[in-house]
């Protein structure tokens, strides 16, 4: 076998060696889960059915997207962006492994610790207060598949916001815009479904909806049969374009490499 | 195992200029015609003052810097090119940077270093017993790294280094902030395995008892140029190292006249001598003695130390031509 499963494997050990900071987190995350669930119903009070969902998905919504921060790093921001800013990012360039396929396994240990540590609170909060509405097997399955692509297209977005590094030097100013972006765009601020008709459209066509609304919706019973695979096969693709385009950039941000410090 | 034909990086320092928007552009030359061949076995020091370019040879020397010209082969291979399958090769540590992964115990950072070298378990047991006895790792193999003093980190980053039991080791100042016990463990431990595993070393240091201790071939460079190159008696003899007598009369005088001895310093009673290349100082100390009386006597070699500083502020023209 090779290192790669380990380097997941042992991500998700680095990244549960602090559960009292995930608790906080997951505090936080379920604290403001009930607030949007709470903004939220008020706007389905006010325009019933909008965007075909009814006010318990509304809720659902809520609790599920604050789950899926952490899993998804729906704020940004990748270990790797310091390690370039330090320099460190010459250890990893020594060591026998492709960076991208690295940071990748790196990222999907974190992911599966986070979805752990800071996924299920929210949720669980969600229920005990509200009505939520829970999937049955089949949707739980294709959730599942559509939360790891999640994942996937997280990190393909997040690896190339870091690659941008090797040229800026500082990721605040990219940081800063992918930040309005991801939150925006993702459905995390408002579901797309209320969005209106063009900037819905739109908002759907690109990649941050698969961080969230794609999960979302085939949650709440929103995607299945051909929409459900269409839904899939959106994020899929979107995660394979970013991740090739963020492989060619590896080679050529390696090429120019300056790792700095001495 | 190393060769390095003339080569140079050129760095792009890019500057704002004024309160103009355009930024200005100023090629530094970190690394500027560097040629050297390290043979298999060698222990070669690498010296010079901050910001000399030693990093940056290292860097190109591990393929993580491509050469902005010139020809680097290590272990025959294009480092910047044949950078992961010459990885597997050689091991490299730097002293202000860690390999090991901070939230784990360094047992795990082992671990996880042996998957990513594809070390055979068998083998991989045998050298972390050996490794954990040399550098004494026993007591905090279980500890997180994050909790690790400076020295045992240090160590914990030679292990993960040498678990695949590589061709060369390049060391960046590895005993950079060390006590001087845990300097004496790393030192103790890099000669065995220079001598015993034929390692070849490469080592970059601002700790000249590093290089006294452990190098039989010293290179310097300054501000990227190559400026010396060979063992530690002809760095003596290039800086124009020389051994002084100080001895102490029973009476002020003035300066004692002997044969191609200078006199250097007087104070009161005591002269300095500067012995000339090869003088027989039992011979001078005999020739002074009959002439006469001395209460007492000290030889003083220069300390590397000094040499290096006055190689370093350039006081001393190297008269050595620079081999390769
Ligand atoms: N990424 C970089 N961008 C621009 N200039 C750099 C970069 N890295 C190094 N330099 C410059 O190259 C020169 C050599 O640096 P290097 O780090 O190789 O020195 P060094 O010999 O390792 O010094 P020290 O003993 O202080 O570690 C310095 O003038 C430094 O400012
Ligand atoms: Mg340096």
């Amino acid at each position: 076998m090779g290192v790669i499963p380990w380097a997941s494997w042992y991500a998700l050990r680095r990244y549960s060696a602090y559960p009292l900071g995930s608790m906080a987190e997951a505090v936080t995350n379920s604290f403001f889960g009930v607030v949007r669930a709470a903004i939220l119903l008020a706007l389905w009070h006010a325009r019933p059915g909008l965007g075909g969902y009814d006010a318990t998905d509304a809720v659902t919504f809520s609790f599920l997207t604050q789950s899926l921060i952490g899993p998804v790093q729906i704020f940004g921001g990748m270990e790797l962006a310091q390690r370039i800013r330090s320099g460190d990012v010459a250890i990893d360039l020594h060591r026998p492994v492709d960076l991208q396929a690295w940071w990748l396994a790196d990222d999907v240990g974190r992911a599966m610790s986070t979805l752990v540590l800071r996924g299920l609170p929210p949720m669980v909060v969600g229920a005990l207060l509200f009505t939520v509405r829970l999937p049955d097997p089949g949707e739980a399955a294709a959730f599942a598949v559509s939360v790891g692509l999640a994942v996937l297209l997280s990190f393909a977005l997040r690896y190339l916001v870091t690659l941008a590094m090797f040229w800026l030097h500082d990721e605040r100013g990219v940081q800063a815009v992918t930040l309005v972006l991801s939150l925006f765009f993702s459905g995390m601020i408002i579901p797309l479904v209320a969005f209106p008709e063009t900037l819905g459209d739109v908002a759907r066509a690109l990649p941050w909806s698969g961080l969230i609304q794609v999960p979302a919706d085939v949650f709440l019973g929103h995607r299945t049969g051909g929409a459900l695979l269409s839904g899939l096969a959106f994020q899929a693709a979107w995660a394979a374009g970013l991740l090739v385009a963020g492989r060619l950039l590896t080679r050529a941000a390696t090429r120019r490499l300056e790792a700095q410090g001495g | 195992m190393i060769e390095m034909t003339d080569v140079t990086k050129t760095f792009v320092l890019r500057r704002r200029n004024g309160r103009r928007l355009r930024r200005e552009r100023t090629p530094v030359r970190a690394v500027d015609g560097v040629t050297f061949t390290v043979e298999r076995g060698e222990f070669l020091g690498y010296l010079g003052p901050n910001g000399a370019g030693k990093s940056t040879t290292i860097k190109m020397l591990t393929g993580i810097l491509t050469p902005t010209s010139g020809r680097v082969r290590v272990a025959g291979l294009d480092p910047s090119r044949a950078r992961t399958a010459l990885a597997r090769r050689i091991g490299v540590v730097f002293g202000q940077r860690t390999t090991l992964w901070w939230d784990l115990p360094l047992r795990d950072s082992l671990t996880l270093v042996r998957r990513l070298y594809r070390v055979e378990e068998r083998a991989y047991r045998t050298r972390l017993a050996e490794l954990t006895a040399l550098l004494e790792l026993e007591p905090f193999l279980a500890t997180p790294v994050r909790q690790l003093s400076l020295g045992q980190r240090m160590r914990g980053d030679l292990a993960a280094a040498l678990l695949h039991d590589p061709e060369l080791l390049v060391l960046d100042e590895p005993t950079i902030g060390l006590d001087v016990v845990s300097k004496a463990t790393v030192r103790g431990f890099l000669a065995r395995l220079n001598a015993e595993r034929g390692t070849t070393i490469l080592l970059t240091t601002h700790d000249l008892g590093d290089i006294e201790r452990l190098c039989r071939r010293v290179m310097i460079i300054d501000r990227g140029r190559p400026a010396f190159d060979g063992d530690l008696a002809a760095l003596r003899r290039a800086a124009g190292a020389d051994r002084q007598l100080i001895v102490e009369l029973a009476a002020p005088s003035p300066p004692v006249e002997l044969d191609g001895v200078e006199v250097t310093l007087v104070e009161g009673p005591r002269q300095t001598l500067r012995l000339p290349d090869g003088a027989n100082a039992a011979s001078v100390v005999a020739a002074l003695a009959a002439r006469h009386e001395v209460r007492d006597i000290a030889l003083r070699e220069t300390g590397i130390e000094d040499i290096v500083a006055r190689l370093y502020r350039g006081d001393q023209e190297i008269s050595t031509p620079v081999t390769s």
